[in-house]
């Protein structure tokens, strides 16, 4: 709507009470904005933008003629008033209705209150955007670090034998992370096993070299696979749980109250908690193994036609104590490493129901991003030292 | 420890807190006869219990309060009171050893909270005892458990033997006195929010602390459990000589149990006045005034119809 003096047409106010307005109109001491009609029945409102050369000069709002009003109403003249208000504008509300009045009263900043409302956030340009990223990660980073560094004094004092952890907490845990873990190791090693053999055995089958099917499963699944899908299993199925726990004690403050009696949570939530993963996951990881292998063994037999006792003979022959070893120790390694992203983001988790979920969800990418780190890191380690 | 079941249960007999001109008259449960469990020599009795020196607390963001300077005396009721927003449950956080403050010392006698070793600091939090504002009961524990866990490390830490049925007895003893004698073996998540809150302050108090910090005891509570609850802290204060620091909103309860309130001003963000609610209302300034006369008669502050 275009803003300049409107030269004033008809007297539409007057003339048609129905028929909504409002004008601004030059009075004798400042400016007027006539407001008439009945402004009811949710029409969209709005009020024409306040004259160029208003300046600072007083207003009058005139709402003799004024017959109905409702929230929309006051919510365009709330946002023209405030604008108004902002600049320094004297305004007289008394020819409103009461109840008109008071409302805006309410919501308007006090008068003489220069309070500019606070401009809107812009959106932060890419560079900023990059900026603050990384700002964020950096935080995350020192928590984790700081995090890890109070589990290992932690292990310190335990080594010590000045430890708080009590022996009950770790027995609760190895039951409540282990035995229930089995079912799900099982499944998912075998399918996995299952899909292993299958395609291996189509490649070897194509060189005449079925038989090696036992070599290239025995390896594979001992030395890296069932380490990694325990390790991924055990993120889903307890390190999420972790972070629920802890997280919610620190929702409802339970964290705070063990503090305030001196007892540290590293010591004795986390610690139980990432030993009994420790010890857990390695005996998961040779479980695991010993079903993907067996799977492999019935898998090459069925379909390729491999001899059991051919296959059992060149499984024995590769699977060398180095293989037991490396896959024992990947276990173990993914099994911390869940464990303490499950701990980390429930530890520092929001105080909030929400922020528990996140933490829940965090923790699952965090040790899985983690075991696939860790998995490079070790394969190069163990690769250069001829293991 | 003369305090039964059926004192709690006793209605009250306070002066009438909603009028302003009768001056409340506070300490007059069972007629002022029981004397203070221990009677501490004069010198002690003098020295506050708690004190904070020029203490400012903030976020690695934003500041939030500065400059406190305040003493708990021995044996009093002293309440924080402030505006939403204004930090009182960051100070109190403080107080309990959660927060460490940005500047300023928080002392505990002459023992700096924050600057003490760690043997000397688990020695001062058995000086104290703490109710959260939801409770904060370890839900993975009965109810039973959660109040004895504290008796537990204590013993296990001073060494002292408190048999397994001494502590169950002790246990029980304090959540009779909170009116949940019967809630010993229930899940906290089967309590309602009230009986989490008497729960969590039986817990606070079962090492028999001389000092006791409750935040916001009486908030999302109904009227009669609120005024029991006022109660118990009354009786806490002069039958057990205990000394209770809480972060309160409710106004009527401040009325009726509070020596001092400190008042925390949102907008300076620091200590706005400090004294006995009524010389405050009286005399305090505009904003602890406004704050301490709008729960007095709420039909004056209602909207005019």
């Amino acid at each position: 709507m275009p803003s300049p003096p409107q030269p004033l047409p008809e007297p539409a106010a007057a003339a048609a009470p129905a028929q909504n307005s409002a004008i601004w109109q030059r009075g004798e001491t400042g400016w007027l904005l006539q407001l008439a009609g009945d402004w009811q029945h949710g029409q969209p409102a709005a009020m024409p933008p306040p004259p160029a050369e208003l300046g600072r000069g007083p207003v009058v709002i005139e709402a003799k003629n004024l017959a109905g009003w409702d929230a929309r109403f006051a919510a365009a003249l709330w946002q023209l008033l405030s604008s108004l208000r902002a600049a320094g504008v004297q305004v007289d509300l008394n020819s409103l209705p009461a109840g008109l009045q008071q409302i805006l009263s309410l919501s308007l900043p006090a008068a003489g209150d220069n309070a500019v409302p606070a401009p809107r956030a812009e959106r932060p340009n890419w560079v900023a955007q990059l900026g603050t990223g990384a700002q964020d990660w950096w935080r995350d980073a020192r928590i984790t670090l700081t995090f890890v560094g109070e589990v290992l004094i932690a292990v310190g004092r335990l080594l010590r034998g000045k430890g708080k952890m009590r022996g009950a907490d770790l027995a609760f845990q190895i039951d409540q992370t282990g035995p229930r873990s089995v079912p799900i190791v099982a499944l998912v090693t075998a399918m996995v096993g299952l899909i292993l053999t299958y395609m291996g055995g189509a490649q070897l089958a194509d060189f005449g070299a079925k038989s090696y099917i036992a070599d290239l499963m025995t390896v594979s699944v001992v030395r890296e696979i069932a380490a990694l899908l325990t390790g991924i299993i055990l993120s889903g199925r307890v390190g999420a749980a972790f972070a629920a726990q802890l997280g919610s004690m620190r929702a409802n403050d339970e964290l705070d109250a063990l503090r305030t009696l001196g007892i540290d949570p590293i010591a004795h939530l986390v610690l139980p908690r990432i030993l009994a993963l420790m010890l857990v996951s390695p005996l998961l990881t040779a479980f695991g193994a010993l079903v993907g292998l067996a799977v492999g063994w019935i898998a090459a037999g069925v379909i390729y036609g491999v001899a059991s006792v051919d296959y059992l003979t060149r499984s024995m022959q590769a699977l060398g104590g180095e293989h037991l070893a490396v896959g024992l120790i990947k276990g173990s390694v993914y099994g911390m490493l869940v464990a303490l992203a499950g701990c980390r983001q429930g530890l520092y988790s929001g105080r909030s129901a929400q922020a528990v979920g996140e933490a829940v969800t965090q923790s699952v990418v965090k040790s899985i991003v983690w075991i696939v780190c860790a998995a490079s890191i070790l394969t190069v380690i163990f690769q250069r030292l001829g293991i | 420890m003369n305090l039964l079941r059926s004192d709690l249960a006793a209605p009250p007999q306070r002066g009438n807190t909603s009028s302003p001109a009768q001056p409340v008259t506070r300490r007059s449960i069972d007629g002022s006869t029981a004397a203070p469990v221990e009677q501490p020599p004069p010198d002690v009795a003098d020295a506050p219990l708690l004190r904070c020196e020029d203490v400012s607390l903030g976020f690695p963001d934003k500041a939030v309060l500065h400059g406190l300077t305040f003493d708990v005396k021995r044996g009093e009721v002293f309440v924080i009171l402030g505006g939403s927003g204004g930090g009182k449950s960051t100070l109190l956080r403080c107080l309990i050893g959660l927060h460490e403050p940005t500047a300023g010392r928080v002392l505990y006698g002459d023992r700096d909270l924050y600057q003490s070793d760690e043997a000397q600091v688990a020695s001062l939090r058995r000086e104290f005892g703490v109710m959260f504002q939801a409770g904060a009961l370890w839900s993975s524990m009965t109810v039973g458990e959660n109040v004895m866990l504290p008796l537990q490390l204590v013993s296990n830490a001073v060494g002292s033997a408190m048999s397994d049925a001494e502590r169950e007895q002790e246990a029980r003893f304090k959540l009779a006195l909170v009116g949940l004698g019967d809630a010993f073996d229930a899940e906290p998540s089967s309590l309602s929010g009230g009986m989490r809150k008497r729960a969590a302050i039986a817990r606070a108090m079962v090492l028999n602390p001389p000092l006791l910090f409750l935040d916001e005891p009486s908030a999302g509570l109904d009227p009669l459990t609120s005024a029991r609850l006022d109660e118990l802290i009354l009786h806490l204060c002069n039958d057990l000589g205990t000394t209770v620091v809480m972060v309160s909103h409710d106004l009527h309860s401040i009325f009726s149990v509070a020596d001092r309130v400190l008042f925390l001003d949102a907008q300076t963000q620091t200590v706005a006045a400090i004294g006995p609610p009524l010389e405050l209302r009286a005399n305090g300034p505009d904003v602890a005034r406004d704050f301490l006369n709008r729960g007095e008669d709420p039909s004056q502050q209602a909207p005019q119809r």
